[in-house]
């Protein structure tokens, strides 16, 4: 009987030291040491919330870099990956259907010039990047649409290119689709400014 | 893909070097040595007084096993009465989520009790903040303390010269909790919020996209609540995806800092070992022989990830790396090494699809699974790799035609009988639990829960089963999970997959610590030698491979060859 109270009111104190206390006291930091990003890094525009920073959005019309397909077409209240298996058929048509679509709207390009992670979806649903090859395949298409030159364009995409973190750890060489759009809108010669 | 690999190596030194000193610095916790975090001793002791508990009263191992269930069976109804009535709680629920299903509850609440965080609900669309912080996050906290105490307790067992007493289970969970992982969660939480891990407490906030569309993006307090699910090797995550969303999981600094988190705890047990009880050689040696399997696996699966998908070739692309599931910030290299990180230490989250991995990749995080001693879980995992351990002595011992004797102790019938049943456990468990669910698809095809055809869904199901006795957590998420059957099933199987292997060893720690030791000779068995290294290398793999090769020949192997 001893060892029931003891368990019972173990149960409770725990649950408000390290349900409660902990995380409110570590929000509580967060908020007050680096508020934006605690935020989740928010971008406005003119006043208004346009989206996340690292939260993709979805692109599909011909001014703007296109991310990567989403499972969850970018909602980010539902996210989540396909879970779709190497080998199964279903998936091999969905890629297949991907790589058509890519051809049509960029004409001038080959299948090889496709990189994958365009014709793949992450697992997030949310992937906010790609690699500086599948900014550059769609560089004439959205020079088209914008009367733009393709060599800004193709400048903009350099200024945006991640590198590896310190040089040596981790994936380099893909760019911020939304950072990337962002840019565009605000006139491709301003766009001068870090990646960061 | 040169940088990817060299984050991937330091990722695995940074753990590894971090490792030895918080296993040196947990074994003065234990024994409850002076370090700098005394100035919680105040705290603490107003725990220990609120609840009752005479810290300093030492148990025998029953007394500490009722301790331990008792403590998790308040853990688990308190999680299940929250969950069920999530919807009366007004507070820290600013999307008005509702009561959950009873059975969702049930599994949840086993779920999180056991640490193993197998999630069969989706965080952003179900659990009210409160539910995330309050039952998950607690959990979390109190679940791994509890395989750290489980553990401790092992270590007295084996350091006792003819006393029964192995330590107290509470001093031991509340200690665990406040200076271990209390202290490495919060750096943690706030080196995520730094990088963009999402921390407040805003409902789902509407965004105007730049196409002129609308985005509902979900948040939440999310930082602390990934630091420790990371930490205690939990890995139940805040959102579905779990550290595959960039809420989660930014960067690749965030990412590299979440997965020596994984590492951390369970490769500082192994090294506690050696400190706890003077035997730091055979602490490096088994720390050696847990590394050469994690690093193979992990070299493997990065391999056939880069190799990817020979249908991507067919169609005429130049790359065929498998990005499906993938982010591009991480890559397949630090994907693959995490998949193998955490399924070894049965943490359970993920930073991509493992049911997207290539075949032998996803049989690889099976295998990491069906082992579950590779580091393992906090505290469980050393458990795990004590119970092969021995086997490993017992068959030695009967090789070189001698009672087998453990750190100075005999060996005998009740400890090998107990270390046996507890082996069988795991593929029982799995197996058994497989067979059930492809018969119930085979009566009736219209169950609906496989996303895939084929020998991976076998997969699905095996690995869902595989996750569950594991109490690892991760999945094949294609699975469609959340349904009574897969709920109360696997709810059962994370039960008796978490409590009897963590009885047994405990009940041979208890018979062993009354045993008189017997002086080490010339002929007794010498543990720190290569050849014993590979009698247990070889009981381990064994065990793994006779009992589980059938099933994994017909899911992961088969669906390798149908590629």
């Amino acid at each position: 009987m001893k060892n029931v109270r003891i368990a019972i009111g173990l149960a409770a104190i725990t649950l408000l030291i390290f349900g409660i206390a902990y995380p409110a006291a570590m929000v509580g930091l967060a908020n007050l040491l680096s508020p934006h990003n605690a935020a989740g890094k928010p971008v406005y525009r003119d006043g208004a919330l346009v989206g996340f920073e690292n939260i993709g959005q979805a692109f599909d019309s011909p001014p703007y870099f296109w991310g990567r397909p989403s499972a969850v077409g970018y909602n980010a209240a539902a996210t989540g990956g396909s879970n779709l298996s190497p080998a199964n058929p279903a998936y091999r048509q969905l890629v297949q259907n991907r790589i058509d679509t890519l051809l049509k709207y960029h004409p001038g390009i080959g299948v090889k010039d496709i990189p994958v992670e365009l014709v793949t979806a992450s697992g997030s649903g949310l992937d906010p990047h790609i690699s500086r090859a599948a900014a550059m395949i769609q560089v004439r298409r959205i020079a088209a649409s914008r009367r733009i030159s393709e060599e800004q364009l193709r400048r903009l995409i350099g200024q945006h290119c991640r590198k590896p973190l310190l040089g040596i750890a981790g994936p380099g060489d893909y760019v911020n689709v939304l950072k990337l759009n962002l840019a565009l809108d605000a006139g491709v010669e301003s766009a001068g400014q870090s990646p960061d | 893909m040169f940088t990817e690999i060299t984050g991937a190596i330091m990722i695995f030194l940074l753990s590894a070097l971090l490792a030895w000193p918080l296993g040196k610095y947990m074994v003065k916790v234990f024994k409850g040595e002076p370090s700098w975090l005394d100035f919680l001793a105040p705290v603490e002791n107003a725990i220990f007084r609120l609840c009752g508990i005479r810290p300093e009263e030492g148990m025998d191992w029953k007394q500490n096993m009722k301790a331990l269930l008792l403590v998790n069976i308040a853990f688990f109804l308190l999680a299940f009465l929250l969950l069920s009535i999530q919807g009366f709680i007004a507070f820290w629920n600013p999307n008005g989520f509702g009561n959950w299903e009873p059975t969702l509850a049930f599994n949840t609440a086993a779920s999180f009790t056991t640490n193993t965080n197998l999630q069969h609900y989706s965080g952003e669309s179900t659990a009210s903040y409160f539910t995330q912080l309050a039952v998950f996050t607690w959990l979390q906290f109190v679940s791994a303390g509890t395989g750290i105490a489980a553990c401790a307790l092992l270590f007295q067992g084996l350091a006792n010269e003819t006393s029964s007493r192995l330590g107290n289970f509470y001093k031991l969970l509340i200690k665990s909790c406040t200076r271990v992982l209390l202290p490495l969660a919060a750096v943690l939480a706030l080196i995520l919020s730094f990088r963009g891990t999402v921390a407040n407490f805003r409902g789902i906030q509407q965004a105007a996209t730049l196409e002129g569309g609308a985005q509902m993006v979900a948040g939440g307090p999310a930082a602390p609540m990934i630091a420790i699910k990371q930490v205690g090797a939990n890995g139940g995550g805040f959102f579905g995806p779990n550290s595959t969303h960039p809420f989660e999981n930014p960067d690749y600094l965030s990412n590299m800092a979440e997965n020596v988190a994984i590492l951390l705890i369970p490769m500082a047990l192994v090294f506690s070992f050696g400190f706890y009880l003077q035997r730091r050689k055979l602490a490096l040696m088994f720390f050696g022989l847990m590394s050469l399997m994690f690093i193979s696996f992990a070299g493997l699966s990065a391999w056939q990830e880069a190799r990817g998908n020979p249908a991507f070739t067919d169609m005429g692309l130049a790359q065929c790396t498998n990005m499906e599931g993938k982010e591009v910030r991480f890559g397949p290299v630090a994907s693959s090494l995490w998949g193998v990180s955490t399924t070894s230490t049965s943490n359970g989250s993920v930073n991509s699809m493992h049911d997207s991995h290539t075949p032998l990749s996803g049989g690889i995080f099976l295998l990491d699974m069906l082992i579950n001693a590779i580091y393992g879980g906090v505290g469980v995992g050393f458990i795990n790799f004590f119970v092969f351990l021995v086997v490993a002595v017992f068959i030695a011992g009967q090789m070189v035609g001698r009672t087998p004797s453990l750190l100075g102790k005999k060996l005998e019938a009740r400890e090998v009988k107990i270390a046996a049943l507890i082996v069988i456990l795991h593929p029982l468990l799995i197996l058994a639990g497989t067979a059930i669910a492809a018969h119930g698809i085979r009566v009736d095809p219209e169950l609906g829960w496989l996303n895939d055809p084929g020998f991976h869904g076998f997969s699905e199901m095996m690995y869902e089963f595989s996750s569950a006795a594991a109490n690892n957590g991760s999945g094949f998420e294609g699975l469609g999970d959340n349904t009574p059957f897969w709920n109360i099933t696997t709810g059962i199987t994370m039960l008796l997959g978490r409590y009897l292997p963590i009885i047994g060893p405990l009940a041979i720690a208890g018979s062993l610590a009354v045993k008189k030791p017997v002086p080490e000779s010339a002929g007794s068995l010498k543990l720190e030698s290569f050849a014993f290294g590979a009698v247990l290398l070889s009981v381990i793999l064994i065990v793994a491979a006779l009992s589980f090769f059938p099933a994994l020949a017909l899911g992961p192997i088969a669906d390798y060859f149908t590629l």
